[in-house]
């Protein structure tokens, strides 16, 4: 596992890059917890100072420090990234598995199901969630809300390998050792996946970050966390943009694009790392 | 014939299966949650006065039918399929008492066309130049294309949409940033009107195919590399065949059959994103009317924008897979 990680990140230019970026991001988020200022506080610091020591990325116009506030806001968002992950793999890993295993009707039904929910347009819905739980929206309900959506389409590309890790023959040998369906599913299948597992997870979290930040700079969540989505929709409220006060949007939008590119880097490492043929043209190198 | 027949039969199947799966959870998240939606909009209503209580009576009386919140749950639930069956949402509370379905009737053109161009745009653009990079994988030309492809798709609609406005509304202010055509047109068909329609349209176009390209670059360009080293490829090449016939109707040709696949199944994500950038953009389409529809606190606009976006999505991807069979003619002889 070490030597994979240590090799990759000496030969794949994108994981490295991918991992430097990440690197950076989780430090400011790990910063928040030496924060002088309370996440919520307002009016703690001079307003609508440009960056210069020691707000090094300038105040905001509710008196609060860009930097501070962006820890803050790069943790909340990384974790709710990182829950939403997590919930949605387990529901994508239960069904692709035992789709793939079991075949024949179950699969047919658990793929039609899955279908479906690729296909459902999720914005208005989650809209919809919003405004009927209107003050009650917080951060937990929006990541399980997303986890309930965001689990279709990997669970049909797990479903896939499964299909074919079902006609191998160690299969057949655990099936004749009397192995139960859950033991060969968990113990020989789930390794197999656990790969791919990893690279949906990268694209899992861009995805419910990105739909995070949309929801929010509309002002469709919870106003009172501090995540990126939350940070451009306060500027947006105090026209940061028209007021002259650029870094307050500047800052929150480069961070959450860094978020973003690293992400996305070690996804495409990593399914380049999954795939044999971009392997083999990559030794011909 | 046959086998074709079940091919339509289970597409059929498939979009029954996706409009009840999307109307029931539709019907769930305004049915499960913790508060009433009733007591929530009339004490909207009356905190900005006093109101006899003898009328907040009969409005409360009036939301709860609205609402479909009598009788028995069962009751309900086929109150609400009545409903949605029949397209009929009743009047909208914001823009009272203009009927929801003429809202929405209004505001689909825009919709539509914007999404419909956007994504055979960014769609046939992405195959193109994916096919190509996968197939020329010399040209440095198409590698920097890649590199741009790339690195715009990681990013949010809504910021590519932001930085586009900031862009073109305020350090180089040559194109509309709002709305969908001059305010002082008629509509129709005239010069003028479809010109304006144009131009306003630009710049949401533009933004959603910068951030869709991306994705049918990458994966078009992975599967022509894979179908380059297929033996008929190269038998092909060592024949002779021209290369442009071999890029076209060779490789192009097979990988397209994935991609249209993909196409169906992304319909409800770009969906999702033309919303977005209808708001930034305030382009008067169902996205604008839905937030319009929260923040005016008008449920029914908001369920009937929902019902009809669940509606639509699934047919488009219906309309998609009814055409697969003349891109693969394996499924017609089954």
């Amino acid at each position: 596992m070490f030597k994979i990680l240590r090799d990759l990140l000496r030969y794949n230019r994108e994981f490295a890059a991918g991992v430097a970026l990440l690197g950076v991001v989780i430090l400011i988020g790990a910063a928040s917890f030496f924060s002088p200022y309370p996440a919520a506080d307002s009016f703690v610091v001079p307003p609508d100072l440009a960056p210069s020591w020691p707000h090094i990325l300038g105040t905001t116009s509710r008196g609060q420090d860009v930097f501070w506030q962006l820890a803050f806001a790069i943790r909340n968002t990384l974790l709710f990234g990182f829950s939403v992950a997590i919930l949605s793999r387990l529901i994508s890993l239960v069904v692709g598995l035992v789709a793939g295993y079991a075949s024949g009707i179950v699969d047919r039904v658990l793929m039609s199901i899955t279908d479906s929910f690729i296909v459902i347009p999720l914005f208005p819905i989650l809209v919809m969630f919003y405004f009927v739980m209107r003050e009650r929206m917080s951060w937990a309900w929006l990541a399980l809300a997303m986890a309930a959506f965001g689990w279709a389409y990997d669970a049909r590309l797990i479903r896939s390998v499964a299909l074919s890790l079902r006609t191998r023959e160690f299969t057949q040998t655990s099936i004749f050792s009397g192995m139960s369906m859950r033991q060969i599913l968990v113990e020989e299948h789930l390794p197999y996946v656990l790969p791919i597992v990893f690279s949906t997870t990268m694209n899992n979290i861009n995805w419910s970050i990105g739909l995070e930040v949309t929801l929010s700079v509309l002002g469709f969540t919870n106003v009172d966390t501090p995540t990126i989505g939350m940070m451009i929709y306060w500027a947006n409220q105090h026209t940061a943009l028209v007021a002259g006060v650029w870094w307050w949007i500047a800052f929150p939008v480069a961070l959450v694009v860094i978020t973003f590119i690293g992400l996305f880097l070690l996804a495409v490492s990593m399914n380049e790392y999954i795939d044999p043929r971009s392997r083999l043209a990559r030794m011909g190198e | 014939m046959r086998a074709y027949s079940l091919y339509l039969f289970r597409r059929l199947t498939q979009f029954v299966l996706v409009v009840f799966i999307g109307m029931n959870i539709a019907y769930a998240v305004t049915h499960s949650t913790p508060i009433d939606p009733v007591e929530q909009t009339i004490s909207a209503a009356t905190s900005f006065g006093s109101t006899s209580p003898d009328v907040i009576a009969k409005m409360r009386q009036s939301l709860r039918e609205l609402y479909g919140l009598q009788g028995s749950p069962w009751q309900q639930y086929a109150a609400f399929w009545k409903r949605v069956a029949a397209g009929d949402f009743g009047p909208s509370l914001s823009a009272f008492p203009t009927p929801v379905s003429e809202l929405i009737a209004r505001a689909i053109p825009w919709t539509a066309g914007l999404l419909t161009v956007s994504t055979l745009l960014s769609w046939a653009l992405g195959n193109l130049l994916g096919g190509l990079a996968g197939y020329y994988r010399q040209s440095s030309l198409l590698r920097v294309a890649g590199v741009v492809a790339m690195g715009l798709h990681p990013i949010p609609y809504y910021i590519v949409a932001f930085a586009l406005l900031i862009v073109f509304g305020f350090v180089w202010p040559v194109l509309p940033i709002t709305g969908g055509a001059e305010m002082n047109l008629a509509p129709g068909f005239g010069i003028a009107f479809v010109e304006s329609v144009v131009v306003h349209s630009i710049l949401p176009v533009a933004s959603l195919v910068l951030v869709g390209l991306g994705g049918w670059f990458m994966g078009m360009r992975s599967l022509v590399s894979n179908i380059v080293s297929e033996d008929y490829v190269i038998y092909a090449e060592l024949a002779g065949v021209d290369r442009r016939r071999i890029l076209i109707s060779y490789v192009m040709r097979n990988a397209l059959v994935p991609q249209v696949t993909g196409l169906a199944m992304s319909l409800g994500a770009i969906f999702n994103g033309a919303i977005i950038t209808e708001q930034v953009f305030g382009y008067p389409g169902i996205g604008s009317l839905l937030v319009g529809a929260v923040h005016a606190g008008d449920y029914s606009l908001l369920l009937g924008i929902t019902a009809v976006s669940i509606v639509a999505v699934s047919a488009a991807v219906l309309l998609i897979d009814l055409l697969y069979p003349l891109l693969d003619p394996r499924v017609k002889i089954g």
